[in-house]
């Protein structure tokens, strides 16, 4: 039953807001008890899932393979938590940042569907219930990214729509393909069925079709292109919770497949996917490396952080693939909370041009040493958060002798902390040009403390990763064990009944 | 029967990926669809084909040999009206985006990739 929480609750809490549709007061108060609500079930969730194991609820109490399950093993418990913290960090944040223009077309709705699709996808166990949830999340975020309709978000929205369509095209043929292929959609059923099948060609084929799909989702080289377009066109919010989550899911649901279902040839398979966890990795940060807009530079540097993630996949070791998850929890937090500092930088000066900035650490030193926690966490400075993500692969790389990805994965770093710096100087530290736009806050002191309120409790769960991984360490373990040991997954969900 | 529907299937393919690279709005959309119903059909193919027998369990609880597989065509229901729904958007956005930008060639959309220096 708390497998359904998670997606029932944000459904339920958008439906409510719909009643209310004119009351944005409402919309305000209804999100905040939403998001805080699903970070109960989340902890509840997880906490299960830890003490006993896998857990499964065969939706309609109809059995698998027949029916649709939904399951949560340690990787999806883990993600739904992390989906829960970021949920709610941008409901705070969207108080103090979302016009009311945006609100009053039904913002904090879509924000909640949004959040649904995302959990939708971590829990099920269905592959074509993972279409359907993608394209949920999708369409959501089709929504929230056009929001406004400035002539900038349109441009962004065209790109993304287009490219994410045609992953979803693809995705569903592959779908098609496979059930061809098995006779069925479980994907635990699938996972037993699929070695029996004397079509390995076939099958490696449609591993491919996934790869692309997932790829284009989860941004991979090449397939990346419509990210730098269009994650910086919406509110701060808004790219703050798309640049946090739904690349992710990508990721997520690559680690999935390709851990459960296509390991036949993973000598082929898990050899492309560390080559893209490469270019992956380079293209990103030179990219971000050329930029001179905030989010742009952010944007880029998802990309690269994606490419650590698929390399500990591509390494397919339990360390590596421990590595990759660990880098996961620490990226979503990381990631979403700079890209909240940005949106405060520009509350303040009003502009996310590193040339119009300047002189903010002599104005708000605290905003600076916001910045540097996250920041410096991406760039894998230790004790922070990102230093033990990128031992740990580095690590697992070293262990099988892949010293090409681990010297590109280290050179990546530096570069990292050079655009890191480059934020800083040009924003924090260098003087502030003449004609700047704006230097002190817009907006009353209680919405000051709400733009600040989640960017702190981020920076805190950053600092306290760093400072006391082990126990987080030690799950992403486990949830690696969990992957690589596929009969646990496949037992859980057929085994057990529904009682 | 498969031989043809194997035939529309590339042809829909071929020219839902002609489509999309093409610069136009609407021809970009119209290759969105054309590759969404390309995707069902070899659902609908790959999920064999068979004539005239109903997927009924009869009485003595056995299903007729050669009987025809429902599932995919439920996948392809659903993947229908998904498919659908985000079409409508996308031509909505489309739209939007034409008055926005005064233009529907999509080569001119580059304002979001201008590098600031």
């Amino acid at each position: 039953m708390l497998l359904v929480l998670p997606i029932i609750s944000p459904f339920f809490f958008a439906i409510i807001m719909m009643l209310f549709w004119n009351n944005t007061k409402a919309h305000r108060i209804i999100n905040l008890v939403s998001s805080a609500a699903s970070i109960i079930f989340a902890v509840m969730l997880f906490s299960n899932v830890n003490n006993s194991g896998i857990q499964v609820f065969q939706v309609g109490s109809w059995q698998a393979p027949f029916g649709i399950s939904l399951v949560a093993d340690l990787l999806s418990a883990i993600m739904i938590v992390i989906t829960s913290v970021i949920g709610f960090s941008t409901a705070v944040y969207s108080l103090a940042t979302i016009d009311h223009e945006r609100e009053k077309f039904g913002f904090y709705p879509l924000l909640q569907t949004l959040l649904m699709g995302i959990n939708g996808a971590f829990l099920t166990g269905d592959i074509f219930n993972l279409y359907v949830w993608f394209e949920v999340m999708l369409i959501s975020s089709f929504v929230l990214l056009a929001l406004g309709g400035r002539k900038k978000q349109l441009e962004g929205a065209i790109k993304y729509v287009t490219l994410n369509l045609l992953s979803s095209a693809l995705f569903l043929a592959g779908v098609g393909i496979l059930y061809g292929l098995a006779g069925t959609l479980n994907m635990a059923d699938l996972a037993r069925k699929l070695p029996l099948i004397d079509n390995p060609e076939m099958l490696t084929l449609v591993s491919m079709l996934f790869l692309i799909a997932f790829g284009i989702k989860s941004a991979v080289f090449p397939l990346y292109f419509w990210l730098p377009a269009s994650y910086h066109t919406p509110p701060a919010a808004v790219s703050a919770i798309f640049a946090g989550l739904l690349t992710k899911v990508g990721v997520y649901s690559l680690m999935r497949v390709f851990t459960l279902i296509f390991i036949n040839d993973t000598d082929f398979t898990h050899t492309i996917i560390l080559v893209i966890a490469g270019f992956t990795m380079l293209s990103g940060v030179l990219g971000a490396a050329s930029q001179m807009d905030i989010r742009k530079i952010l944007s880029f540097h998802i990309i690269s952080q994606i490419g650590y993630m698929i390399m500990g996949l591509g390494l397919y070791s339990p360390l590596a693939i421990a590595g990759g998850i660990f880098y996961i929890i620490h990226h979503i937090i990381v990631k979403t909370n700079l890209f909240l500092v940005g949106g405060a930088i520009s509350k303040i000066r009003g502009t996310y041009q590193l040339k119009k900035l300047g002189g903010l650490y002599k104005l708000y030193p605290i905003l600076g040493l916001l910045f540097l926690i996250p920041a410096l966490s991406l760039a894998g400075i230790p004790p922070l958060s990102g230093f033990w993500a990128k031992f740990t692969v580095v690590k697992a790389g070293l262990d099988l002798g892949e010293f090409t990805i681990v010297a590109v994965s280290l050179f990546v770093g530096l570069l990292t902390l050079f655009s890191m710096t480059k934020i800083w100087n040009e924003a924090f530290w260098k003087d502030a040009p003449s004609e700047t736009i704006g230097n002190k806050f817009s907006g009353s002191n209680t919405q000051k403390a709400i733009l600040f309120l989640p960017i702190v409790l981020l920076a805190l769960i950053t600092i306290t990763i760093g400072f006391y991984m082990e126990p987080f360490f030690d799950i992403a373990q486990q949830a690696s064990e969990q992957l690589l040991n596929p009969n646990l997954y496949i037992d859980a969900v057929l085994g057990v009944s529904n009682e | 029967m498969e031989v043809i529907l194997v035939i529309v299937i590339g042809v829909l393919y071929a020219s839902g990926l002609y489509m999309i690279l093409r610069r136009s709005f609407v021809k970009v959309i119209i290759g969105l669809i054309f590759l969404g119903h390309a995707a069902n059909l070899l659902i609908f193919t790959v999920g064999r084909i068979s004539k005239g027998i109903p997927a009924f369990i009869s009485i003595e609880g056995t299903l007729a040999e050669n009987a025809a597989d429902p599932l995919p065509q439920a996948l392809i229901l659903t993947a229908i009206v998904i498919g659908f729904g985000v079409q409508a958007f996308a031509i909505v956005l489309f739209k939007r985006a034409y008055q926005t930008t005064g233009t529907d060639d999509l080569d001119e959309l580059n304002t979001t990739d201008e590098l600031i220096q």
